[in-house]
């Protein structure tokens, strides 16, 4: 095996066009475990941890540009106000010493349908910046980046750059269900994003179904039927309407982790409840702390 | 490959190392430092627990290689010239320690917690030890250890 250890974004991206057999890792937590099973065994390792490109994040325009290597104790700790679905997520992601080193690019470039990144990232209107040293820099929506369990539209001499998720105009809200509040692979997960001024709703969905996925159906009932600028409680029966949708809008599978009913009725119940705490913050009653 | 790495403070060069190997192999097996401990290769447990550049993580889930130039403390490089840190002076104080294969992760780990949270109520303690498993204390004898690892530190600031 080789390990190969580019510190410029420009050396990485050589080295991924010249080392087809090369798996990029980057905090390790998907990849290392893959190793140490012998589940793989890759010609090279493309470390990527030494490249200060990826490391950072800025504010560009009306979106943050996180770069693929930041990790999620970051995104917790700085980006918590401006991008608060994916703080969200990114709080029930494994343990703290998970946090600390597992990045939203690796959780793209894994492309699990359990990733707890997908969901706020699809909800939010995200896209990924992918780039090779032959075709250069290309942006992927991220509804468009997942192809498959596991796979997805990135080539094999592209690395993921960045992401870049719209700050967001509204409240947003991420759950998701597990046996336990740390260390859990999403039973189903699901994220709301409200955008008030353009009267538009975003969602995601987590863990049900081959790939994350958006429900667009439900999007459009909500951009439709809420009463946006009533200001008053949310409709019991927009809610509801709104959970079944969502529910519809999943394929989910029978499992270890669940089954397909109970992922079903499990998101119902997310998306209502999501719904309901992003409603409350719009009209000014107490915003939920985000636990 | 070889890989330069600073541990508890001392650099160090390390040869023969196998680039699919983590840090946590090479630290027991070519270092001579078995504290960290290899429980499940996963992330799972927190066994392994050691800073790397000042953060704690999963030995076993950082590749031996990308810890080239950077910076790790082990559970070994926690005690001072005059004995035990008090991290680990609380856990043997508060009878948290029973088969210790854990211990050496939730040290690190207290540790990293009290730096930052002198005072941390059982809903922070409980957080940031979600990620270490003890197959043997049932925890309480752990959260009575780090809440007197904390009282004690306040009281020697
Ligand atoms: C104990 C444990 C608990 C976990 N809990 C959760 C959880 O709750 N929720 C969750 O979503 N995930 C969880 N995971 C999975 C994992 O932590 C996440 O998927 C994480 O986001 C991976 O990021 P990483 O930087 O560690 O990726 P790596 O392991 O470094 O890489 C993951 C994949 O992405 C590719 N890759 C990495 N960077 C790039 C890049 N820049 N360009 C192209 N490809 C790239 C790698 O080749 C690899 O295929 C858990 C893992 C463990 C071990
Ligand atoms: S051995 Fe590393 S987390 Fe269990
Ligand atoms: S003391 Fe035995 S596992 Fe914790």
């Amino acid at each position: 095996m080789e390990f190969l250890r580019p510190t410029t974004w420009d050396d990485a991206l050589a080295a991924r066009a010249a080392h087809p057999g090369a798996l990029p890792i980057q905090g390790g937590t998907d990849v290392m475990v893959e190793l140490n099973f012998d589940v793989r065994r890759p010609a090279a390792l493309l470390d990527l941890t030494g490249v200060a490109e990826l490391r950072g994040w800025d504010a560009d325009g009306d979106a943050i540009r996180i770069g693929a290597g930041v990790p999620y104790a970051r995104i917790i700790a700085e980006l918590g106000g401006r991008l608060p679905g994916l703080a969200q997520a990114a709080r029930t992601v494994g343990s703290p010493q998970i946090r600390n080193r597992g990045t939203v690019g690796g959780n793209l470039g894994a492309a699990s349908p359990a990733g707890d990144s997908h969901p706020p990232l699809l909800a939010s209107g995200a896209t990924v910046e992918a780039e090779s040293a032959a075709r250069g820099v290309r942006e992927i929506p991220v509804g468009e980046f997942y192809t498959g369990p596991k796979r997805s539209a990135l080539e094999p001499d592209e690395l993921i750059r960045a992401i870049r998720v719209p700050t967001a105009p509204g409240p947003q809200y991420f759950a998701k269900i597990g046996t336990r509040n740390a260390m859990v692979i999403a039973v189903c997960s699901f994220a709301v994003a409200l955008d008030p001024a353009r009267r538009r709703a975003g969602t995601g969905i987590g863990s049900a179904g081959p790939t994350p996925l958006r429900a667009r159906e439900a999007e459009d009932f909500l951009a439709a039927h809420l009463d946006w600028d009533g200001g008053g409680p949310l409709d019991d029966v927009v809610a509801r309407k709104f959970g079944d949708l969502v529910a519809g809008a999943a394929s989910p599978i029978d499992d270890v982790r669940g089954t397909a009913a109970y992922r079903g009725h499990a998101l119902g119940v997310l998306a209502r409840r999501t719904l309901g705490w992003a409603w409350r913050e719009h009209t000014g009653q107490t915003r939920r702390e985000a636990s | 490959m070889r890989v330069n790495v600073t541990v508890n403070g001392s650099a160090a060069t390390v040869d023969d190392v196998w680039e699919g190997e983590s840090l946590l192999y090479m630290l027991r097996e070519r270092m001579g430092l078995p504290g960290s401990k290899n429980a499940c290769e996963q992330g799972e447990c927190g066994s392994c627990t050691v800073y790397l550049d000042g953060l704690p993580v999963c030995s076993c889930l950082v590749a031996a290689g990308q810890a080239e130039g950077r910076a790790v403390r082990t559970v070994e490089g926690l005690a001072g010239a005059d004995g035990l840190d008090p991290v680990q002076r609380a856990f043997v104080d508060a009878g948290a320690v029973q088969c210790g294969f854990c211990t050496p992760g939730l040290i690190v780990q207290t540790h990293d917690l009290i730096n930052r949270v002198p005072d941390p109520d059982d809903a922070e303690i409980r957080e940031a030890l979600a990620g270490n498993l003890c197959r043997c204390t049932g925890y309480e004898k752990i959260l009575d250890a780090v809440r007197l690892a904390a009282a004690r530190r306040r009281e020697d600031a």
